[in-house]
């Protein structure tokens, strides 16, 4: 198993290598640059060179990109921001606990949900309880998120008054364990009617596919209680295939971060993403590439690795690939 | 010698899509303490429907339309789903046709041992694994205590079918329902595991009741047989009576086409029944075998009596002997 995840971590680097090219490269074909962005045009032409040359834009772009992987490899420096000036992983780690906050109770809610509704709607086929799981998954997840959001920021902040529509915190004096609450009550709503829409589906189908195994027969012919038989024999079977769909699921909250931190003004990584490729900032981008790449493939890696612990065959197969 | 299990006109249907499904009509039989009852007969000819319905294991959409089961003087069909879960896997426990899928491939063997232990006798953990491991010795499983800690995919088929014969008898049933317990495994398992079988049932004194279509396994197993055919029981006997002195078409054709080898002319071919089990058979008035049988006639296009041909011997057919020469119906 030790093996298995040094073996695993190895192949991750060339992945990061290559992720940063492509990002690079696709970020330089993009029109504009940052002192496009941050300079007023009327400036004259000699002191918007000066900016070029300060920022090392008239440099070769393998150039550009070989020092800014030096300074990564060598120093851990991801560089400065070229709008803000502050450093990148300062800028990113300020970003990332609100981010982490905000998925990690979208993710845990709508699993809370999703996992005991789809199970019990496997186990009740064609009930009416069923029916109204499938349907309230469905439309979770064809609502798009920007639409429910401002839905509910309608509702709830502009007619009901009842929740605020935006940001973190109330501005001067706010910041306290109830205020980020209320905050995070509408955005974490929207994410979680996402998640739980999707999951519900994947949990019902995999439960319905455990449900008529030979072993639950053996399970009832033991006299096991049928909770019993669902909720320790079904499930633990059931829950291999949901431990991949919840790798996937990391990526995409991430993805579905940036839309939901711009309409409700969270100040987390979304949010960064777009107002730094709004500004051309090179060195951010580059920064938030990296740290997404390093997430969704520490997400898988710890997919694998949850996967071994839910399923005995797969740890056996770990153990093998390890001998060999 | 009084009956332990009492089946006495069973009669259980299924709700499909296309409609009601009468897959067991006017099952009876009774199997006494300690004994081997042999239930024959080609598949889907509700053998396995009888058994499960003996375990309420079917599933919802199968109902008991008439008849009872008693076991020890109650009726399982009327007891609460409570008190069944005591029978089951207790009193009367059963194994399956599919040893590699029986088992929970995500538990260990011994959690799955131990849990219908500690669920029916009233032991702490530690003498529950002293009782497994107990069981897979007897079982004939070398190293137990280590198979205790392996998963089911480490096992091979017949060691499977050993494990769930050794979780069956765990808590020392009163009845075994062994439904096709080697219809899946190597011909050379086979035989261990009948005999395995066998001898632990015979220790413990349980009774079995074998589900098989394997007449050759029957001729070596059982006390008595039944032979059902398309939902009913055609024919009932001991089964030295079944082999000397088969009554109905059905069983008769059964033993024919049982391949042998002395006695065997080059020329000779293999006996079969013609034609094959009716579709929807709980439809068909008059006799279900009338459309194979050579011995057909006018009046079997009414239901034949369930007629005794001699103590312990009854067959469903106009022709069987004790039916021509008394019209002694019964059922």
């Amino acid at each position: 198993m030790f093996n298995y995840v040094i073996r695993r971590l190895l192949i991750a680097l060339p992945v990061l290598l290559g992720v940063t090219v492509i990002n690079f490269i696709i970020m330089r074909m993009a029109p504009g640059n940052p002192v496009d962005m941050l300079v007023n045009p009327k400036l004259p032409a000699a002191a918007i060179e000066a900016k070029r040359l300060e920022l090392g834009l008239n440099d070769p772009a393998y150039m550009q990109y070989l020092n800014w992987l030096r300074n990564l490899v060598l120093h851990g420096d991801l560089g400065y921001s070229m709008i803000s000036y502050a450093p990148v992983t300062e800028l990113i780690g300020s970003r990332m606990g609100p981010t982490l906050l905000l998925m990690g109770a979208a993710l845990v809610l709508g699993l809370a949900i999703a996992i005991p509704l789809g199970v019990l709607s496997a186990s009740r086929q064609y009930s009416k309880l069923d029916y109204t799981a499938v349907t309230g998954s469905f439309l979770g997840i064809s609502i798009p998120n920007f639409f429910l959001g401002l839905a509910l920021i309608y509702l709830f902040s502009l007619q009901l008054n009842w929740l605020p529509s935006s940001g973190m915190r109330e501005l001067g004096g706010g910041g306290g364990f109830l205020d980020v609450l209320l905050h995070l009550i509408l955005p974490v709503i929207v994410l979680t009617a996402n998640v739980a829409g999707r999951n519900i589906r994947y949990v019902r189908s995999s439960m319905l596919e455990i449900l008529d195994q030979d072993y639950l027969r053996t399970a009832r012919a033991k006299g096991l209680r049928e909770f019993l038989v669902v909720n320790r024999h079904a499930m633990r079977n059931a829950l291999i295939p949901i431990v991949t769909v919840l790798g996937m699921e990391i990526p995409i909250l991430f993805g579905g971060a940036v839309v939901i931190e711009q309409i409700f003004s969270w100040p987390g990584i979304g949010q960064l993403t777009l107002s730094s490729i709004m500004n051309r900032d090179y060195s951010t981008i580059m920064g938030l590439n990296l740290a997404a790449a390093v997430i969704v493939i520490a997400a898988n890696l710890l997919t694998d690795i949850a996967y071994a612990l839910v399923d005995p065959r797969i740890k056996n197969s770990y153990r093998g690939a390890a001998q060999s | 010698m009084t009956s332990l299990l009492d089946v006495s006109h069973l009669r259980m249907a299924f709700d499909t899509d296309r409609g009601k499904v009468v897959s067991v009509e006017d099952v009876s039989f009774s199997l006494r303490p300690g004994e081997t009852l042999a239930i024959v007969g080609e598949s889907g000819c509700g053998k396995s429907v009888t058994a499960l319905s003996i375990m309420r294991l079917l599933g919802k959409n199968s109902r008991c339309e008439g008849g009872e089961i008693q076991f020890e003087g109650t009726d399982l069909m009327s007891l609460s789903d409570a008190d069944m879960r005591e029978i089951r896997g207790n009193r009367i426990s059963m194994i399956f046709q599919e040893p590699m899928t029986s088992l929970n491939p995500v538990f260990t063997i011994g959690y799955q041992l131990t849990e219908t232990i500690r669920l029916h006798l009233n032991q702490n953990k530690k003498q529950a694994r002293a009782s497994a491991i107990e069981m897979l010795r007897k079982v004939g499983l070398p190293r137990p205590e280590a198979i205790m800690g392996e998963y089911p995919f480490a096992l091979s088929g017949g060691m499977r079918q050993r494990v769930m014969i050794a979780m069956a008898l765990a808590c020392q049933p009163k009845v075994l329902i062994a439904d096709e317990p080697t219809t899946a495994l190597d011909v050379t398992v086979q035989a261990q595991i009948m005999s395995l079988m066998k001898g632990l049932c015979e220790e413990s004194g349980t009774a079995i009741i074998l589900i098989t279509h394997d007449l050759g396994v029957v001729a070596e197993m059982a006390d008595r047989v039944i032979v059902m055919y398309a939902g009913q029981v055609v024919e009932e006997a001991d089964v030295f009576q079944l082999f000397e002195n088969p009554q109905h078409p059905y069983t008769q054709g059964l033993l024919q086409s049982i391949p042998h080898l002395d006695g065997f002319e080059e020329e000779e071919r293999l006996v079969s029944i013609p034609g094959s089990v009716p579709a929807r058979y709980s439809q068909a008035e008059g006799c279900r075998f009338a459309n194979r049988c050579s011995l057909a006639s006018e009046r079997c296009r009414t239901q034949p009596p369930y007629a005794y041909v001699e103590e312990g011997h009854a067959a469903r057919c106009w022709e069987a002997e004790a039916a021509s020469e008394e019209e002694e119906a019964y059922a």
